[in-house]
């Protein structure tokens, strides 16, 4: 008896797998569909795209798009510009960041939980809340039209890495630090020796978020830049897209966007572990 | 002197150390002042600064002129600014479908069946994709004749119409767009919370006879309570400030103005109009909005948690 209603369950969670096979394939097609469509339009000629029905797989394929992108001197320092802004932003702010949070998880200083609630709050400042301000901040010590502004607020910290950070170094036990000092260690040698090591992971994790976020930014960079080899990635696709639409050159509008987001792709797929479990477990704590 | 001397005997026969005391307060403080400047800096000087020029005339350039509430008269009557308000509110019905979607996706992946990693990658590749691409990619994918979304759907018969310039259409593909991107980010956090209820809460439900749906009902759900909290507090706060694929994907806030969001706006009257003074004053309206909407949240949760227990 028990051994026929196991089977039946088995059988019947069996066909309830196959269902949600179906399903998951189906949303993942969905998902990267697109992204796969978007490659195969930048392999076209100009004609190719409008030819119908479709071809997913071009026939021949075509590298005369990316061979057009790579004459595209705007491409070049919209590359330099975003790799300039987002490593120096990520580098000096993870630093900046990581040393907070040791001092609000380990160190004594009065007034250091209202001090963390108040920079808790400007989490809950929205960016088109305080953009025009800072814009003109910005323009009166003639920082427009430069990196400067993309810069310099990032390295003074990112919020959420603090919070992240500190919430992380509360599993470590304060005895550490303690024997630490009665050894007569400094508290910059405490935390290069002793915190940043065991932070390691979930500075990596936060780091590589970052980066994801600063190369991504678009409004930013759109309300300081003006001049043509300032601008940052995003913008240059955007303002070229924009430009060959009208000429109705969809594979080299496809192959430019393919190669802006291809860098955080490579990174994402290297680091997908990492970074899929410090997402999951900001959620949980959050 | 004697005084000095005083104060400083009453300081040591607090703390026992005080030097070593205050070498790490002075560690402590060393280490909190850059992001502490940067909030005065980048945060709140701005916000102050924000509320001041709220109430004047200014293009940014020259005098700034006090006008008193003239701003939020103009607002009051400003078609084009409650437009915007009302299709930034409309787009977020994105979030509710997502969120059902995105958990449906996640109680399917909690069963541990073979490929869970590669589904968790290749729903979360539009995650981190730049927006940018992304939506220079859906405005090619909803082009009217060789869009990619109406080849799919001629598949079965259907003549999709010019998804981004249509009045009725502009808005749902935006929302479809938002929703594509933004559910492996909700599903790979519904997952986590899924993974991290206890087994025994489900053995206990077995042994009490409850059936799939009431596990479902009295234990999943529940349990994911926290995540979905999470999840509509950070999307409604993200979704009031849509600015990148409006301002790709329908440069002129579309047609008759439908798909212009009020940070699309904000930006158009300050970076374009120079009318800094208004735009300060909708940008603070804005502000208010999303904390109250927040803190409402907040108060509803925290209600409902009571209700529980």
């Amino acid at each position: 008896m028990a051994k026929t209603a196991s089977v039946g369950v088995r059988r019947q969670s069996r066909t309830a797998n196959v269902f949600i096979y179906i399903i998951l394939i189906l949303g993942g097609i969905i998902m990267v569909g697109p992204l796969l469509w978007m490659v195969s339009t930048s392999l076209k000629d100009k004609m190719g795209v409008f030819q119908l029905p479709p071809q997913w797989i071009p026939n021949p394929v075509r590298w005369d798009a990316y061979r057009r992108l790579f004459k595209l001197s705007d491409m070049y320092t919209g590359f330099k510009n975003t790799i300039i802004v987002s490593l120096t932003v990520t580098i000096i702010g993870t630093m900046t960041s990581s040393l907070a949070a040791f001092s609000f998880a380990k160190l004594r200083l009065p007034f250091k939980n209202t001090i963390f609630l108040m920079l808790l709050i400007a989490l809950m400042v929205p960016y088109p809340a305080v953009m025009i301000p800072q814009f003109m901040i910005f323009s009166q010590i003639g920082w427009v039209d430069t990196l400067k502004p993309l810069i310099v607020p990032g390295l003074f910290g990112n919020i959420t890495m603090i919070f992240f950070l500190r919430q992380y170094l509360q599993s470590v036990p304060d005895s550490v630090i303690e024997s630490a000092k009665i050894d007569g260690a400094g508290y910059m040698k405490i935390f290069i020796s002793i915190i940043f090591p065991l932070i390691r992971p979930a500075v990596a994790a936060q780091f590589i978020l970052w980066f994801m976020g600063a190369w991504n930014d678009y409004l930013a960079p759109l309300i300081y830049l003006n001049s043509p080899e300032k601008q940052t990635l995003q913008v240059v696709i955007a303002n070229l897209s924009a430009t060959y639409a009208t000429q109705t050159d969809y594979p080299l509008i496809m192959a430019m966007s393919f190669i802006a987001l291809l860098p955080v792709l490579i990174v994402f797929l290297i680091f997908q572990k990492q970074i899929i479990e410090s997402v999951a477990l900001s959620g949980t704590k959050g | 002197m004697d005084s000095t001397k005083v104060v400083k005997k009453k300081k040591s026969m607090f703390h026992h150390d005080s030097k070593l005391y205050r070498d790490e307060h002075r560690a402590a403080f060393l280490m909190i002042i850059l992001p502490v400047l940067g909030f005065l800096i980048f945060s709140l000087v701005p916000l102050i600064y924000s509320v001041f020029a709220s109430f004047t005339n200014w293009n940014g350039i020259g005098q700034m002129t006090f006008t008193g509430l003239t701003n939020f008269k103009l607002m009051l009557k400003d078609n084009y600014f409650w437009k915007t308000l009302y299709n930034t509110f409309f787009l977020m019905i994105g979030i509710p479908i997502g969120l059902i979607l995105s958990f449906l996706l996640a109680s399917a992946l909690s069963r541990g069946l073979k490929g869970t990693t590669f589904f968790r990658v290749i729903y979360y590749i539009p995650v981190i994709s730049s927006l940018a691409a992304i939506a220079i990619m859906w405005q090619w994918a909803y082009n009217g004749d060789y869009g990619l979304v109406n080849q799919v759907l001629a598949l079965v018969g259907i003549k999709g119409p010019n998804w981004l310039q249509n009045v009725h259409t502009v808005k749902p593909a935006i929302i479809a767009m938002s929703v594509w991107k933004g559910l492996g980010y909700s599903m790979l956090l519904y997952l986590a919370a899924i993974q991290s209820v206890p087994k025994s809460y489900y053995e206990a439900a077995d042994l009490d006879g409850a059936n799939s749906f009431q596990k479902f009902k009295n234990i999943t759900w529940p349990m994911c309570r926290p995540v979905t909290f999470f999840l509509i507090i950070t999307n409604v706060i993200g979704g009031s400030q849509i600015f990148t694929e409006i301002n790709i994907m329908t440069p002129t806030g579309g047609p008759e103005y439908s798909s212009a969001t009020i940070v699309w706006y904000i930006w158009q009257k300050a970076f374009k109009n120079f009318q800094m003074g208004y735009a300060s004053a909708m940008s603070l309206v804005l502000g208010i909005l999303i904390f109250i909407i927040t803190a409402l949240q907040f108060y509803m949760n925290r209600k409902s948690d009571y209700q529980l227990s």
